[in-house]
């Protein structure tokens, strides 16, 4: 009896060796192969990928069978193999003037340089189950198109022109270094270059919720969104032997441009503001809350009001990483005894004493 | 496929181990002291251990030998999962003898047995701020202990004694270092408290998730937070160990039927089993304690 609340080696075996007789399920059905995950898990491959900050779709697509479909499971085994990999340098930051787009969407000018290109999307689809997709349907080939893409510079660029909008903040001064959080620990407050990794890696439902606030009136930033585009990008890096970059290969990316209504401070003159967001792979609604709250983090910077949960930079940055949450909150599993032991003991204690007090 | 995953030895690469070694170091230099690292994921969540895990990870050698403890106990199943880890990532020798462990990674529980010098007893910590609870905010907090400003702490104390007679914390039960800072013993009952100070050993403390370490070197003055009419006291047990009879360790309650039946035996089961290999019986003593394993 005594022994038994304590588990054990042989326990730990035999739960492991169930997980994974679950994991593979019924044996007279084909497993599950790393390219179909691929192929046709695309966006959950995505989504492990881009918060498991690792771009690799093999790994992520093993991690999400290895995951069974449990998506926070599946980044997390991405992040733990992640974090071993030895760092050999920085690349230079991706150009996504330069995308060959795949979709690009802009809410603010219905025709702009390069123009509007719906691309793979669920937009204007009926959510209607579809029998047919059950049964193996033969999907034609989509039509292409036989042009080359016109240049389709960021529309945030063509309202920098008129400088209604403020401008990027390049890094001018060699001495202006991007932060890593992987690699120093994060102290509040954090400059924007930080709380943008730590949002691109942050939880989509987390962002999503916060994203959403704002727009119903917890911290309303009036937002249009200037662009969206996906596609993928060429990815340089320096090699300090040859004197130039070289390209390591492409990846895709989604990009969103918030453009923000902003009235001016006594710093700033009325202009547009920025909120950014960039995820790996293909996923509108993570880069899009995440423009959302980029913009609301930056309330502090542009002299706002900080009244809302989204402008709150400690609450927002210290709970969004998925990884930490569920490990912290499913811990809650793992014995207590000793804790609760001394817990028991100080209720026993304070009831005796009211009882004492009472009689 | 990418190139089959491969792992250095105790899993973390070395420059990550260098720089846990250098909070490590700081941590040392300053008691008390929470020193910031920039945390690695580990393949064990969050919030079970991973903090004690990067500090194991970074200070062992191929000539340690490693005991792991949770709750007290070696058998308890966050323990063997630990323990598993480094057999297989460092292929360390493991022991579940504190006598003979020189690393020993705990949650929740200081070994009964007074630890010597050379041995390294490493903690698991959540929430290494002491402050957390009475401050979410980390900017704030920092400032208060820059400061020495805990009057905080002393006035939640106060409204303890105010409202019940007495402190109602009794675990992660406030300590002062050296007269300087205020620091989380992690979630170890205060029961525990007492063997912090002067302690032979030293204690290295990791909580992943806040990525922070702080450290008490051999022969620190810890002291629990009290006032001059309301001393410090530990948890007393009105009953020896039902299994070994040992008074002055700490008990873990153990429910034995739903008519209210209950036996108070001890957490640290290397102290237990030691002490019955001894021949101190409790009053339990005699079951067959492998059964249900």
């Amino acid at each position: 009896m005594y022994v038994a609340v304590k588990g054990g080696e042989a326990a730990i075996a035999n739960a492991h060796a169930l997980l994974a007789d679950r994991r593979r399920g019924d044996r007279s059905l084909p497993a599950l192969g790393i390219g179909q995950i691929i192929e046709q898990l695309g966006l959950a491959v995505d989504r492990a990928m881009a918060e498991g900050s690792l771009y690799d779709r093999e790994l992520a697509a093993l991690a999400i069978i290895q995951a069974r479909g449990d998506l926070i499971e599946a980044i997390f085994l991405v992040r733990a193999f992640r974090t071993t990999l030895p760092r050999f340098g920085y690349s230079r930051p991706i150009d996504t003037g330069r995308m060959l787009i795949e979709r690009r969407v802009s809410a603010t000018f219905k025709d702009l340089p390069g123009g509007q290109v719906l691309g793979p999307t669920f937009d204007y689809t009926h959510r209607l189950l579809d029998p047919e997709i059950a049964s193996g349907d033969d999907v034609p080939a989509p039509a292409t198109r036989d042009t080359v893409p016109e240049n389709a510079p960021r529309v945030t660029d063509l309202l920098a022109h008129e400088g209604l909008i403020e401008p990027d903040n390049p890094l001018d001064n060699a001495e202006d270094t991007v932060g890593d959080l992987t690699r120093e620990p994060l102290q509040y407050p954090l400059d924007r270059d930080l709380r943008l990794q730590a949002l691109a890696r942050g939880d989509e439902g987390f962002l999503l919720a916060l994203g959403y606030s704002t727009q119903r009136g917890y911290a309303r930033s009036h937002p249009f969104v200037g662009e969206i585009r996906i596609g993928e990008v060429e990815v340089e890096f320096d090699v300090p032997e040859l004197g130039f970059a070289v390209s390591l290969g492409r990846i895709r990316v989604t990009e969103c441009q918030m453009v923000n209504q902003f009235k001016g401070s006594a710093k700033v003159p009325p202009q547009f503001t920025r909120g950014y967001g960039l995820v790996f792979g293909q996923s509108e609604r993570k880069a899009m809350s995440m423009s959302l709250c980029d913009r609301a983090l930056r309330a502090r910077e542009l002299g706002e009001d900080i009244s809302a949960p989204a402008q709150d930079e400690e609450f927002v940055i210290s709970h969004l990483d998925n990884v930490q949450a569920t490990g912290f909150v499913e811990h809650l599993k793992l014995p207590h005894y000793v804790d609760f032991q001394a817990e028991l003991d100080l209720v026993r204690k304070m009831r005796a004493e009211q009882q004492e007090a009472a009689e | 496929m990418s190139a089959a995953p491969s792992y250095n030895f105790a899993y973390l690469d070395e420059q990550t181990k260098r720089m846990i070694r250098r909070a490590i170091l700081k941590a040392i230099a300053i008691p008390g002291y929470q020193v910031p690292f920039a945390s690695r994921e580990m393949p064990m969540p969050y919030g079970w251990g991973t903090g004690g895990v990067q500090v194991t990870a970074a200070i062992i050698g191929a000539n340690d030998v490693l005991k792991v403890i949770d709750q007290g106990a070696d058998d308890t199943t966050n323990a063997v999962s630990i323990r598993a880890f480094f057999a297989k990532v460092a292929r360390v020798q493991t022991t579940t003898h504190t006598h003979a462990a020189s690393i020993i990674q705990t949650r929740h529980r200081i070994p009964e047995k007074p630890l010597h010098a050379g041995q390294v007893l490493v903690y698991q910590v959540p929430i290494p701020e002491p402050l957390r609870f009475l401050e979410p905010r980390e900017t704030e907090t920092r400032k208060m202990h820059a400061l020495e400003e805990y009057g905080l702490m002393h006035v939640k104390l106060y409204e303890d004694i105010a409202r019940h007679g007495h402190i109602a914390t009794t675990f992660a039960y406030p300590v002062k270092i050296e007269g300087r800072y205020v620091m989380d013993p992690s979630p170890t009952p205060k029961f525990d408290n007492p063997k912090m100070h002067m302690s032979p050993a030293l204690q290295l403390f990791g909580a992943g998730r806040e990525m922070r370490i702080y450290a008490l070197p051999p022969f620190t003055e810890v002291v629990s937070l009290d006032f001059e009419d309301h001393p410090f006291e530990i948890q007393h047990f009105d009953q020896p160990c039902a299994l070994c009879a040992a008074t002055g360790v700490y008990l873990d309650e153990v429910i034995l039927d739903d008519q209210g039946g209950h036996m108070f035996v001890c957490s640290d089961t290397d102290n237990c089993e030691e002490r019955r290999a001894q021949g101190h019986r409790g009053a339990l003593a005699g079951h067959r304690l492998e059964a249900g394993r």
